[in-house]
């Protein structure tokens, strides 16, 4: 089995490699598939170079009140994991959809999926890769319980992305790097997901300790604006992930895609500031 | 409390399913456990040995239920966790984590509550050792255990409402992890059950485990011998694994877990909802609030609203250590019904003089409706007393007719 997988290799890390990234989170089928795949398109015309589907679990521990309210529309209107990987083919057909697909999720529906008598990751890491999702997110799923899913991973060449929080140790940052692939995920601040007003110091801390990391870095949680992005790849990451901003937009329904492609389209922009200002040393 | 194994598994139960950023206090607090529970560091222990004799008022007794002896005959022996201050085991826990956290230095408390048990216990110990206490409670729990929330209050704990979801105590523990995630560095989760992720199985199986240890001196004072079993109720499982703990080891005690069968067993995949809480005896295995263990689940891995007329008791998942002794056959999983409970609380009522809490009563329970499969000396953990179940009872009795139950009617007239 080739667990060595090149980080070159993975689309995800290819979708870092020119300029700073977005990577776009929306809860799959809020408020149902049909939209989230215009939802979708929407996005990716605004600049997203990633999308981050989520896949909703009835008790999204690591989420605030904006995405645990689009994880219960979702559930509410029917989405389970076998509608997800259809509308995740779906997407996979469609010319306009050209970046990769994250799939981000909690471990219990990983863990059940597929026939009765077989216990563990592997069918479900198979039907996401069938179906064309190209890393999985897990945000309950810590270092040291993720073997048998990243052995899954490796096995069906999906990316497993790990989540460097402001608490990580060096210790255990280092066993998080040696297994990381596609991208890492720098946790901005503590607690859960949900737009903020600022960008955190912590941010800042997190991202010199990965200075060495040849992986690409992209910050989450609480970012919603312009500046924000600004900001944070001027202070060193190589993209931004972003999902509240969307959501509330998304729960809003008010001529959800123009505003969707247009916060997306703000977002980019402002990495792409950010990647000016990193270019352009300080007092000049 | 000596070393054992410091393994985070039971088998393949059990585990640290949490977010990163809870791992390194998760780290922390295993060393504060290894150290100061499992070592007796700084004489932890022995301060919490003795906490629990001046604040608590242990050891409870273990009392022979003369009547209910006489009714099954065979004998019965209570042992009286009702008569904890607090009214139930769950101060045992509640106190050993709050001082745990004192030696730790952390000088912020939360805690999720179900019940309100838990909630009311941790409060009581966060004032007894002066620190800050918050408690999460869902929205349905706070309407029907009102008495506990102004309880919690008055120990000068705030009460924070949960209210998404069905608002019990799912959505609590959920909301808890939340403000843990965001307030870890001075902040200590006092998880109210044996679940959880990897020590808070282990940690309050031990600060329980008094219950067993005493029991099984008592039991051995008073009728010359071990039991033939020990019966007790399982919601988490917390009174379960205490009273279990000391006798697991002795292969001639049964060792019966009761669950809440609720109004009947069976699961509404369409509304993802399963009447009763008996993940245990109907469960299957799965990943939830940081533990691989058993779980009411539909097909997808959606957790499954579970629903039992007794709120503490009222929970989809159960104590990792619990299901692993089921499957290993140490512990029978075994359940009873929404009516048989209620029976069995006016019947403890009646015969011997004791409220029981709506979650004993299931214990007493299986009881009633299997004296010959428990021996000749029966142990049943009394968890707790029943005051705070006056409202449902009086409520749920009179819906239903019961043989047991007095008359409910409210007295008319006077002024
Ligand atoms: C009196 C009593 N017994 C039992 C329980 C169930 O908890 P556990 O299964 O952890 O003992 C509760 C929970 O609130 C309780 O209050």
């Amino acid at each position: 089995m080739a667990s060595d997988t090149p980080a070159t290799e993975s689309d995800i890390t290819a979708a870092f490699a020119d300029e700073p990234a977005l990577v776009a989170y929306v809860a799959a089928g809020d408020p149902d598939a049909e939209a989230t795949k215009e939802y979708v398109r929407a996005l990716v015309r605004g600049g997203a170079d990633v999308v981050e589907l989520g896949l909703p679990f009835s008790e999204p521990v690591a989420e605030g009140p904006t995405i645990q309210q689009a994880i219960r529309r979702a559930l509410d209107a029917g989405m389970t994991p076998d509608r997800y990987f259809d509308l995740v083919a779906d997407l996979r057909e469609d010319e306009e959809v050209d970046v990769p697909l994250v799939c981000m999720t909690y471990y219990n529906l990983i863990y059940q999926y597929g026939p009765d008598d077989v216990a563990g990751p592997e069918p479900f890491v198979a039907a996401a890769a069938e179906a064309g999702i190209s890393g999985l997110i897990v945000p309950d799923l810590p270092v040291d319980e993720s073997d048998p899913l990243k052995a899954a991973c490796d096995a069906h060449g999906l990316d497993l992305v790990f989540i460097v929080a402001p608490t990580t140790t060096d210790e255990r940052l280092g066993r998080m790097l040696d297994r990381a692939t596609g991208f890492v995920y720098v946790q901005g601040r503590l607690g859960t997901t949900g737009a903020r007003s600022d960008v955190s110091d912590e941010t800042h801390v997190s991202l010199g300790r990965l200075d060495e990391t040849d992986l690409p870095k992209a910050v989450g949680f609480g970012i919603s604006e312009r500046d924000h992005a600004r900001e944070i790849v001027s202070g060193g990451a190589d993209g931004v992930v972003v999902g509240s901003a969307f959501v509330d937009i998304v729960s809003e329904q008010e001529d959800t895609a123009a505003r969707l492609e247009a916060k997306a389209r703000e977002l980019k922009a402002g990495a792409l500031d950010g990647a000016e200002e990193m270019a352009q040393p300080e007092g000049k | 409390m000596s070393r054992t194994d410091t393994d985070s598994k039971f088998g393949d139960y059990g585990g640290q399913y949490v977010p990163e950023a809870l791992m390194p206090a998760i780290e922390e607090l295993t060393d504060a456990y290894e150290r100061y529970v499992l070592d007796n560091e700084d004489g932890f222990v022995d301060e919490f040995r003795e906490r629990l004799r001046d604040f608590g008022g242990r050891p409870t007794p273990l009392q022979r239920a003369d009547r209910l002896s006489e009714r099954y005959d065979r004998e019965v022996y209570l042992k009286r966790e009702d008569l904890l201050h607090g009214g139930a085991h769950k101060l045992n826990n509640a106190l050993g984590q709050v001082l745990l956290a004192k030696y730790m230095g952390k000088d912020r408390i939360i805690a999720e509550t179900g019940a309100g048990q838990h909630g009311t216990a941790t409060a009581m110990a966060a004032a007894h050792l002066d620190v800050d206490c918050e408690i999460y409670m869902g929205r349905t729990d706070i309407n029907r255990q009102r008495p506990n929330v102004f309880r919690m209050r008055i120990h000068d704990a705030e009460v924070n409402p949960v209210d998404i979801g069905s608002g019990t105590l799912k959505e609590a523990i959920n909301e808890t992890m939340r403000d843990w995630a965001t307030n870890v560095e001075d902040t200590h989760y006092v998880i109210g059950s044996v679940v959880g992720p990897h020590p808070f199985p282990k940690m309050v199986r031990d600060f329980q485990s008094v219950i067993s240890e005493e029991a099984r001196e008592q039991v051995r004072d008073r009728a010359g011998r071990l039991p033939d079993s020990v019966v007790a109720c399982a919601g988490g499982g917390s009174n379960t694994m205490g009273a279990f703990h000391e006798f697991v080891g002795d292969d001639e005690v049964d060792l019966v877990a009761v669950e809440a069968g609720g109004s009947e067993l069976t699961i509404d995949e369409e509304e993802d909802l399963a009447p009763h809480s008996a993940s245990l005896s109907t469960g299957e295995e799965g990943v939830l609030h940081g533990a691989r263990t058993k779980l009411l689940q539909n097909r997808d891995g959606q957790i499954l609203e579970s629903h039992s007329v007794s709120a503490g008791l009222d929970y989809s998942g159960v104590g990792p250590e619990l299901a692993y002794l089921a499957d290993e056959g140490r512990v029978t999983p075994v359940n009873v019904g929404d009516d048989a409970a209620l029976e069995a609380f006016h019947r403890l009522s009646k015969l011997e003089g004791i409220i029981p809490a709506l979650e004993s009563s299931h214990a007493l329970a299986y009881l009633e409706a299997n004296p010959e499969s428990l021996g000749d000396l029966v142990v049943v953990n009394v968890s707790g007393r029943g005051d705070k179940d006056l409202d449902t009872v009086i409520e749920e009795s009179d819906k239903r007719n019961l043989d047991a139950a007095p008359s409910m009617e409210v007295f008319e007239g006077g002024e």
